[in-house]
């Protein structure tokens, strides 16, 4: 019989993270961006070479102009959060263990959650003044559907014999509730914080750039009516950072409270 | 503790899936319960245990519980049912919470995870543990209420078979002088921990037969023994096997006695 080796067929498909591979190719990208502007090659007005946004955000910085805007965002961020994870969350829990809250809460979710909550904004200006109130509004609106839907779906992913087994013991339903759902949910709530958190972002900056005199948001807007697409971009930069700071807490939060996974 | 079980029958969706029955389970025996898949035994086992509301019948639980009995019947699952946050102790300590102080509440977790050989994975979290040591975590969160009445739904059979034949003899010693409804599909399993065992038909279960078991536990692990297990093995198995080989062929009702 004429014999052959068993070629190898098994690779590919598995794609790891090359390590500095990342890092360097982002600075690749600042470094062609900074040769473009400094070669003239575009107008300080279409797009600042990366050194000239660093320099205004550093500006910005010292002026305290920067912490201004970045004081105002954060607190209608995270009372306009809060407000609607709570709710989110609670309203969850009720869809995901009552069937009077389901059968009511879960057609009127499902209906509300698509609707981008920018649109209601008008509706709120009008039921609430331009001031802070309509835009804290917005960013709860839409946190609240997002991580409704996560903690409902958290807790139908319950087994349920881990329900049976707490009645087993004769557990009172508040303790089956604290002990058993609520922990067991806890997946479902931080997959929708992370949603809810972006989604908030976005709701801020639009809700900032429709009625507002400060915040991110309206920075970004007014440099883009000035041309200062400097001051603009920084404006993004903080963004940026600031999505990435909220994803940061919360996957710190999910290694340290999910460690059980 | 006694359990009477009077004309029990359950329905789910109007479809009967177990009964009528009647069966007495005295104090201190060890009763096995097979049927062919679907037959509705954890549907008994639901029953028995409160957790299903029987559609005609009832079941009575007769006698004192044991001193410090704190559930008078406690169950073992199949899944096992432990929650993947809590360390073992703390699954083992979760019946006791809002039950006992924090003094007697430590003393009974050790004493149980003494017992069942878990002191040193007291902190370890399920996920850590094989399947074995994962139902010794089942069963020593079922002791520590000092049941009077265990109910088993087939705790092994997510078990490999080695691990099956190690924990087998640990719940049964572990288990002495406790009321037992052991379900189970498996044949051997059930002539070696049962007193009786009792075998339903296809859905609707009803009691087909009522088989004791006449040789002394202890005695059941010896090669002398094994032929008479054998034998009963065997009867069981005829009368088992055109029931078993229906439902095997039938369409598959879906539907979980716990879900
Ligand atoms: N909640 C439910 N709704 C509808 N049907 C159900 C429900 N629970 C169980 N059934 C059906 O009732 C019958 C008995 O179920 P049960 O789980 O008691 O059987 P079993 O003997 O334990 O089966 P198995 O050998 O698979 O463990 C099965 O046909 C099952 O599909
Ligand atoms: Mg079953």
């Amino acid at each position: 019989m004429r014999s052959r080796e068993i070629p190898f067929r098994g690779g590919g498909f598995a794609p790891e993270r090359i390590p500095r591979v990342g890092a360097l190719a982002f600075l690749l990208l600042l470094a062609a961006w900074e040769g473009v502007c400094r070669a003239g090659l575009v107008s300080l007005f279409t797009l600042p070479a990366p050194s000239r946004v660093l320099l205004t955000l550093l500006e910005m910085a010292t002026s305290g102009e920067l912490f201004f805007h970045l004081r105002a965002s954060l607190g209608r961020l995270v009372l306009g959060w809060s407000l609607g994870a709570l709710s989110g969350v609670a309203a969850g829990l009720a869809i995901g263990v009552s069937s009077l809250a389901r059968s009511i809460g879960l057609p009127l979710v499902s209906a509300l959650f698509p609707v981008p909550k920018i649109a209601l904004l008008p509706l709120l200006i009008l039921w609430l003044g331009i001031g802070e109130a309509s835009k804290v509004a917005t960013i709860a609106l839409g946190t609240f559907f997002p991580i409704a839907i996560a903690t409902a779906s958290g807790v139908d992913q319950i087994p349920k014999s881990l329900v049976r087994m707490a009645q087993s013991f004769d557990l009172a339903p508040r303790a089956i509730l604290a002990k058993v759902i609520l922990p067991g949910a806890l997946p479902g709530v931080l997959a929708g914080c992370r949603i809810s958190s972006s989604i908030a972002l976005v709701l801020l900056t639009a809700a900032e750039m429709i009625g507002a005199e400060h915040g991110i948001g309206a920075l970004v807007l007014q440099a883009g009516h000035l041309m200062r697409s400097d001051r603009l971009l920084a404006g993004v930069v903080l963004l940026s950072v600031l999505g990435l700071a909220i994803g940061a807490t919360i996957g710190a939060l999910e290694r340290r409270l999910l460690a059980w996974r | 503790m006694r359990l009477r079980i009077e004309a029990l029958a359950h329905a789910y969706d109007g479809l009967a899936a177990l009964g009528p029955l009647d069966l007495v389970v005295e104090p201190g025996e060890r009763l096995a319960v097979i049927g062919p898949s679907g037959c509705g035994k954890s549907t008994l086992l639901g029953l028995v245990g409160g957790l299903l509301r029987p559609s005609r019948g009832r079941v009575l639980l007769e006698g004192e519980p044991p001193p410090g009995s704190l559930v008078p019947v406690a169950y073992v699952f199949q899944d096992f049912a432990l929650l993947p946050w809590r360390t073992v102790e703390a699954n083992v300590a979760l019946p006791l919470e809002d039950r006992l102080g924090a003094a007697e509440r430590r003393e009974r977790v050790r004493a149980a995870l003494a017992r069942t050989r878990l002191s040193d994975f007291a902190r370890a979290h399920p996920r850590q543990l094989s399947g074995g040591m994962r139902q010794r975590v089942g069963i020593a969160r079922a002791l520590v209420v000092e049941p009077g009445v265990l109910l088993l739904d087939e705790p092994l059979s997510a078990l490999d078979a080695q691990t099956r034949e190690l924990l087998l003899d640990e719940v049964l010693t572990l288990t002495r002088g406790a009321t037992l409804v052991w379900v189970t599909h498996h044949l051997e399993e059930a002539v070696r921990v049962a007193d009786r065992v009792v075998l339903l038909s296809a859905r609707p279960g009803r009691i087909r037969t009522i088989l004791p078991v006449p040789i002394p536990e202890a005695e059941r692990g010896r090669p002398a023994a094994l032929a008479e297990l054998a034998r009963l093995r065997l009867e069981l198995w005829e009368l088992l096997r055109e029931d078993a080989q229906r439902a095997e062929t039938a369409l598959v009702v879906s539907g979980d006695a716990l879900a």
